[in-house]
């Protein structure tokens, strides 16, 4: 009774979908009123039974019913309960009916927050988010049906991937999909603006915290990814330039460059077709990450059963979607302008920079992700492109990138002057090469690369650090505090984020400079040296977990004799599916990770063990936190909330033509940044 | 300078970048390719000796065999047409299991064993890289064919 309950306010959903999005467009096309107000409503009604039908799969995962095919194939009596509720995101049809929650959710956030946004504005946004999630709820009702029901029905669920059994699991899927779907609001904007031919500032600035956020989640849906492959795969790599991976980082890159280019078009007026073009790749990108992973063409971990009726939905959806978006650009494109002119030497043009550099390792990603589906469908041979690839392409494309990071917020809007920017910036440079040079030579045994790596890392600091000094310096206030409050919250977003960078690039450079791996065997009393570190292999004994049975190693790591960790790697075998798993131990640290997982068994007490030690892994994820950290900083940036929006708008209105509110605002902006 | 030449400038040097992107990528991707092969195309002499490539197929039962040193393996992986011995030093995957599919990239050695360096046992639920279905399906097909024929030509023979 529960899931055809959860089928039906499915399909009311849909039908509600359905009929928002041709009210409202075509309300605000032709200037309905009464049309353009079923948008907030209908929103709020598609969250609702989209949550309905959720709450009803999840309560078919908690009550164990095998007859609901979906849960039997992900679930099973033995499985504990919190991997019972992830398990609704465990499998192909429940992560589409979790991203159609999301995109509810968005949609009602939309509608709340856009009280002083005009009405056609609101009308449209909504009605452009409608269509996407019409498309999706059609393809779950049409081809993958989350409640469809199995007969005869199974004595047992065939039980949770046992890699998904995992705390992460609960975590990642929701919060990637938010990044994921995030970039639908910034693209519903876009399509918003190229229908209404308004494309301005104000535009720039409603659409900006949404992507801020959108992007925000994604950036640590990606590192909750990275860190649960690190501890979970067993084998202690962060990343692996898997097509699952590059589906994510994809979006992530294009989502960066949105957020740089919509800066510009919002200060300045300028980038706005680039803009509009990024918004549009982002969620196209997003839209393909989500079908690539969870479709079956790409296997691993991520995907499931293939169904060719899926594949052609999915390819028609997004024809759909991309080519629809990408006709409407063409159309309207020479109606948004061009906005004003810069030097070649600018804060716009090194922006301008950043985003080629950032759309070009998208697209270099691209490709490496796509030419072996390419060749395979054309059955031209079976071919992979390997980790070797990206990493050749990614750090000639990213350090001229992490270069400009230090100089960019530096240097004036319209035109900067080079020798200007190296006066301000000589001190910055000499501290960052010496200290380079410095680490370098005390770490020793350094390669170029760790040297270039630890260069950028600190110039970036350094020269945020310059910005942040001569920020403080110019306000004029009686107290430091009245001086550090003067600066807006966008800013120290920014400050924040581009020292996340650093402190990343600083990790993921002596992780892979000074990373230790040993394939050891060990029995009982076996001790074995890693760097400063030994390991003594105590002991294995058998242990029963609740839908499991495990060898469980004790390993103890010592330093200068001194007992530091005592770790318990263990190998699991899962009954139900048949299969083991590596669960690795790890000892963190703010320097060093040690990390142990168990191999193959050679005897009954003798067991394969890898031992490795890890510099400055955390730093990886702590520089995504900070990253994370700044964008949330950013989006809560005063001037982006009510009372602003609606002073901004009032002189919109009372003004009437779009250009000359642009200019005003303009003219706004560069009165504030005085 | 005019602002046509400085325009003339800007689009001379974006069109330098993208193209060294471009041949930056490029020549990255092709020097990156790892083809694959199934046991039959190796068998038939046809997958590369200076450089590194995959094979696929299924793991044979009771080929898997540890060396005294406890790292080095050996098995063997099968199109169900022919086989080639692997040897690979190091932790098999969790998923790695004989009877079912694996996948492994590597060199074919002097003495015909295939030096592996990497193995791979990712699959979906039915326990099957797609490459190495692709290979056992390829082998099936060619033995179906010959089948065919050897009874095309015993039947020609019969007529005669």
């Amino acid at each position: 009774m529960v899931p055809e309950l959860g089928q039906f306010a499915l399909a009311l959903a849909l039908a509600i979908a359905l009929t928002q999005a041709v009210l409202t467009l075509a309300g605000a096309a032709r200037g309905n009123a009464a049309w353009m107000r079923v948008a907030r409503p209908a929103a709020l009604g598609q969250f609702i039974f989209v949550a309905i039908a959720f709450g009803c799969l999840m309560y078919s995962f908690i009550n164990k019913d095998f007859s609901v095919a979906f849960v039997a194939a992900n679930s099973n009596s033995a499985l504990p309960l919190q991997y019972r509720v992830a398990g609704v995101w465990g499998g192909h049809e429940g992560s589409l009916l979790l991203w159609t929650l999301i995109l509810g959710a968005w949609m009602v956030a939309v509608s709340v927050f856009s009280r002083r946004l005009p009405d056609d504005m609101v009308a449209r946004v909504l009605g452009v988010m409608a269509l996407v999630n019409v498309g999706f709820l059609s393809f779950m009702l049409f081809t993958s049906n989350p409640f469809d029901r199995l007969f005869p029905v199974p004595a047992d669920g065939r039980d949770l991937n046992p890699l998904l059994q995992d705390p992460a699991m609960v975590l990642h899927p929701p919060v990637l999909y938010t990044g994921y779907v995030g970039f639908s609001v910034a693209f519903a904007f876009a399509i918003a603006a190229l229908l209404s031919g308004r494309l301005d500032a104000t535009w720039a600035r409603w659409s900006r915290p949404w992507t801020t956020v959108a992007w925000m989640f994604l950036t640590l849906g990606i590192a909750l990814g990275s860190v649960w492959s690190y501890y979970e795969l067993g084998w202690g790599g962060w990343w692996f330039w898997d097509p699952v991976e590059n589906a994510s980082f994809m979006p992530w890159l294009v989502g960066t460059a949105l957020i740089h280019s919509l800066a510009v078009t919002e200060k300045r007026g300028t980038f706005r077709s680039w803009t509009v073009l990024l918004a549009i790749f982002a969620f196209a990108l997003s839209l393909l990450g989500t079908f690539l992973v969870r479709s079956g063409v790409l296997t691993s971990v991520h995907a499931f059963a293939t169904d060719p009726k899926r594949g052609i939905f999915i390819l028609a959806f997004l024809t759909v979607v991309i080519g629809g978006s990408l006709a409407l650009f063409a159309w309207r494109a020479q109606r948004i302008g061009l906005g004003g002119s810069f030097d070649p030497v600018s804060r716009e043009s090194m922006l301008l920079t950043n985003n080629v550099l950032l759309v070009a390792a998208a697209g270099s990603v691209l490709l490496g992700t796509l030419y072996p589906l390419l060749l395979d469908a054309l059955d031209l041979g079976k071919i992979s492109v390997g980790p070797p690839y990206f990493e050749t392409i990614f750090v000639p494309l990213m350090a001229p990138a992490l270069f400009l990071m230090g100089i960019g917020p530096l240097s004036r809007w319209k035109k900067a002057s080079l020798p200007n920017l190296a006066l301000r910036l000589r001190w910055a440079f000499a501290v960052s090469l010496a200290t380079a040079l410095l680490l370098s030579f005390a770490l020793g045994r350094s390669s170029l690369w760790v040297s270039l790596g630890l260069l950028l890392a600190v110039w970036i600091v350094a020269a945020s650090a310059v910005n942040f000094w001569e920020r403080i310096s110019n306000f004029s206030g009686a107290s430091v505090a009245a001086r550090l409050a003067g600066a807006s919250r966008a800013y120290y977003g920014m400050l924040l984020a581009h020292i996340g960078v650093a402190v990343f690039v600083v990790g993921v450079t002596l992780e892979k400079g000074f990373e230790i791996q040993k394939d050891v065997r060990m029995a009982p009393g076996t001790t074995e040296q890693i760097g400063a570190y030994t390991f003594r292999f105590e002991d294995v004994e058998q242990v029963t977990g609740p839908n499991y049975v495990a060898a469980h190693a004790t390993i103890t790591a010592l330093r200068n004799g001194k007992v530091i960790a005592v770790l318990h790697p263990e190998k699991r075998f899962y009954a139900s599916q048949e299969s083991p798993m590596t669960e690795a131990a790890i000892d963190p640290g703010f320097t060093r990770d040690l990390y142990v997982s168990l191999g193959d068994p050679v005897d009954s007490k003798t067991w394969i063990v890898r031992l490795q030690h890890k510099p400055f892994v955390l730093w990886i994820w702590g520089g995504c936190v900070l990253m994370a950290l700044g964008g949330f900083f950013a989006a809560g940036d005063r001037r982006y909330r009510v009372e602003t929006l609606r002073k901004s708008i009032a002189t919109h209105a009372a003004l009437g033509a779009t250009a000359a509110g642009a200019r005003l605002a303009r003219a706004a902006v560069r009165e504030k940044s005085r | 300078m005019k602002s046509r030449h400085k325009r003339f400038l800007a689009i001379a040097l974006g069109v330098a970048a993208l193209s060294t992107a471009a041949a930056l990528v490029l020549s990255a991707l092709n020097k990156n390719l790892v083809f694959f092969f199934t046991p039959s195309q190796v068998a038939a002499n046809e997958a590369p000796h200076s450089r590194d490539f995959r094979i696929g197929g299924l793991v044979v039962p009771g080929s898997l065999k540890r060396e005294v040193d406890g790292f080095t393996v050996q098995f063997i992986v099968t199109d169900t047409a022919y086989s080639i011995p692997v040897s690979y030093r190091g932790t098999l995957p969790d998923l790695f299991r004989e009877g079912k599919g694996v996948v492994a990239q590597g060199h074919l050695g002097p003495n015909g064993v295939f030096q592996a360096s990497e193995v791979l046992a990712k699959h979906d639920e039915n326990y099957m890289p797609p490459e190495a279905a692709d290979a056992v399906k390829k082998a099936h097909a060619v033995a179906q064919k010959t089948a065919q024929t050897l009874v095309i030509d015993s039947q020609t023979q019969v007529k005669r």
